[in-house]
């Protein structure tokens, strides 16, 4: 491994912060503020997404795109993660953890706590007795044709 | 016991010695919070339990008989963490007055110890941020903008006696947490770290911010971001505390299933003279685009500095760098997806009025308690679990994350002892430019160094450096091998020592100024 001589490697080709680098002139905004992180090779357009995928991500995370920036900003996230497919992957496994070398600690099946009723309850809103109490359950959201949200315009 | 007798520490010798009580150290940082709001650093300050702590460290100080070396040291833990009895929000309307009904783990071992809880510190919302800046309590302002050193350097405006215009950020998104040690309003902090939410504060705001390898501290009782990334954080003002830390919180906990189990023995520091045998690694992938031309200069002298003490400094190669903030955001974004599910108003938290139906109660809820950027995170992550996705994005991003791994684990076996890298790209911004770009891209640009360490599940510390040109602070980063925190530190100590960054100058600090102060200002506990 040779060692490294920084003067050489300063000098090198690195690529230089693209666009505006401002030379400290001593204005308070001065011009190292870090540009965007590559984009990819080509600029691809932000792929989009169609209103029924849109609909189908707003039910099963029961979170609303509320607005049009919504809707962008995934977008803009799928743009960027279709980055990984530069990466070559054949033949290597997933990792899910880093400690996928060791076994994960399994306690004996004795009940060691509990009891504490009480100190759970107080946190929820709305309770009877020791009950937690939520509104009718098998009544699907309303579709997207019924409702009244930002997706429902935008179709 | 061994650890307690061996450490000298100035706080913690006065506090033996009878100089100062726990209680006026309490009183006195209690004071400086109160005189330092403007910061935001805090959400919630406990001043009755902290006073009662400190009360009850007294007496056991009295009868001389202190639970160790942190008995009665002022703490604040960031609002992430569960705190029994105490408020924790997560800087989110979905958990405002949400009252933890138990303490996390590495809380409770705190105040086993003896530790004064000061309070909880402000972050982004649910740790989702860079720059402390996306909480519903509002921004944390980084105290150096407040800085004698910052205002010198900063052009006088027309109304230069305005607090108010050009504050900068303190990072994130354990801001809070950074600001307050930075501040000398708490002695050392708890943070989280999932992509450098420890480390890009402690860089901003001048302080040693550790992130051990995971799996060796608790995250029980941690509201989780992503499962397998989060890692508690530690800040403190100088490496020995961060070491004295570490070694009250690290261990196997059998609430927390991937802790490991191995046997974890505190340790000492010890200080090294003889860095001849040590071999440090310069990725370069990390000059990443958009690296400042002074940090990068800073890190060159720091290598230099190495080299020049007699240590082998290498230019080495992580080549699948610029894919880990990819698979970071692909990785984060499903897993929040699902952590984020929890939150639906029944048991706990924020609960809407709407009552037709479960599903429209749930989703009316979270559309009332998570800001955007959090709901942002969900559908994406939703997104990228979909079944036409799954294997395109999600499976896919856990193959590169074994790719970033393992170019890391072929680095350490080529014989490079630690890597050197800078912390963030440059110092801290003037808030107003920092939001004017959204939290998805300011992540994506400044968690970029930081990331790659949780990917792979390594051991990183931020070591205050210099002061740049803006008088900011400039931290670079230390990444050792998996739970080899004991050499990370002790080279990080080493560095410390060397580069001798400087005390920050505080108008607020001056005026509580007292025997007790001074000798705290330039040192710490330990």
């Amino acid at each position: 491994m040779r060692v490294l001589s920084l003067g050489r490697w300063l000098r090198a080709g690195r690529v230089p912060p693209r666009g505006r680098v401002r030379l400290n002139s001593g204005h308070r905004h001065s011009g190292h503020r870090p540009q965007a992180p590559p984009q990819g090779p080509a600029q691809v357009p932000p792929r989009k997404v169609s209103v029924e995928v849109l609909d189908h991500l707003e039910h099963l995370a029961l979170v609303d795109f509320r607005d049009s920036e919504g809707v962008e900003r995934l977008q803009k996230a799928i743009q960027f993660a279709d980055q990984l497919h530069e990466v070559n992957t054949d033949g290597v496994e997933p990792m899910d953890s880093v400690l996928e070398d060791r076994c994960l600690y399994l306690r004996e099946d004795d009940v060691t706590e509990g009891n504490c009723t009480k100190e759970l309850l107080e946190n929820a809103r709305e309770t009877v007795e020791e009950y937690f109490v939520a509104p009718p359950g098998n009544i699907p959201l309303l579709k997207l044709e019924e409702q009244n949200t930002y997706l429902q315009g935008s179709k | 016991a061994a650890l307690k007798d061996a450490l000298r520490s100035q706080v913690s010798a006065a506090l033996k010695e009878g100089r100062v009580t726990p209680t006026e150290l309490c009183q006195r940082c209690l004071a400086l919070i109160k005189s330092t709001k403007f910061l935001n650093a805090y959400i919630t300050v406990t001043e009755e339990t902290a006073l009662k702590q400190a009360e009850e460290s007294e007496e056991r100080y009295k009868r001389g008989q202190p639970l160790g070396i942190l008995d009665g040291i002022p703490i604040a833990v960031k609002d992430n963490f569960n705190t029994a009895g105490i408020e924790t929000t997560c800087a989110s309307n979905m958990l405002k007055g949400y009252i933890s009904p138990y303490n996390a783990t590495v809380v409770q071992k705190l105040l086993d110890q003896g530790a004064v809880l000061l309070g909880k510190t402000n972050l982004d919302e649910f740790a989702m941020g860079s720059g402390s800046t996306d909480g519903v309590f509002g921004p944390v302002r980084n105290p150096w903008s407040y800085s004698k050193q910052y205002k010198e350097k900063s052009i006088p405006k027309s109304h230069s006696e305005d607090k108010e215009p050009d504050w900068v950020i303190s990072g994130g998104s354990s801001g809070g947490s950074a600001a307050a040690v930075s501040s000398f309003t708490c002695f050392a902090a708890l943070g989280s770290d999932t992509g450098g939410s420890t480390r890009n504060p402690a860089a901003h705001c001048g302080v040693v911010g550790l992130k051990p390898t995971y799996g060796l501290i608790s995250r029980h009782g941690l509201i989780p971001l992503v499962n397998s990334m989060d890692v508690p954080g530690i800040l403190t003002r100088c490496v020995d505390d961060a070491a004295v830390l570490l070694g009250s919180l690290a261990g196997h906990d059998p609430k927390d299933s991937t802790t490991i189990q191995d046997d974890f023995k505190p340790f000492e520091l010890p200080n090294l003279t003889d860095v001849s045998k040590l071999s440090i690694g310069i990725p370069k992938e990390y000059h990443a685009p958009g690296l400042s031309s002074e940090i990068l200069a800073f890190w060159s002298k720091a290598a230099d500095l190495f080299k020049n003490a007699g240590a082998k400094v290498v230019e080495v190669s992580l080549p699948h760098t610029r894919y880990s903030i990819v698979c970071y955001h692909v990785l984060c974004t499903a897993e929040v997806a699902s952590n984020m599910a929890r939150f639906d108003g029944l048991e706990y938290g924020h609960r809407s009025d709407v009552k037709d139906s479960t599903e429209s109660m749930y989703a009316a809820t979270r559309r009332e308690g998570f800001n955007d950027v959090v709901r942002g995170r969900i559908l994406s992550g939703n997104y990228f679990l979909l079944k036409q996705n799954y294997e395109k994005y999600f499976v896919k991003a856990q193959k590169v994350r074994r790719l970033i791994a393992s170019d890391f684990g072929k680095v350490f076996r080529s014989g490079v002892d630690i890597l050197l890298t800078p912390t963030t790209l440059s110092d801290a911004a003037p808030y107003t430019e920092f939001i004017q770009e959204d939290n998805r891209t300011r992540s994506a640009q400044d968690d970029i160094l930081t990331q790659a360490a949780n990917m792979a599940g390594l051991p990183a510390i931020n070591v205050p450096t210099a002061l740049s040109e803006r008088g900011l602070p400039v931290g670079l980063q230390f990444i050792g091998r998996s739970f080899q925190e004991k050499q990370l530190l002790t080279v990080a100590k080493w560095f410390e020592k060397q580069v001798q960054f400087p005390v920050i100058q505080l108008e607020e600090v001056k005026r509580h100024d007292s025997g007790v102060f001074q000798q705290q200002k330039s040192a710490s506990f330990s």
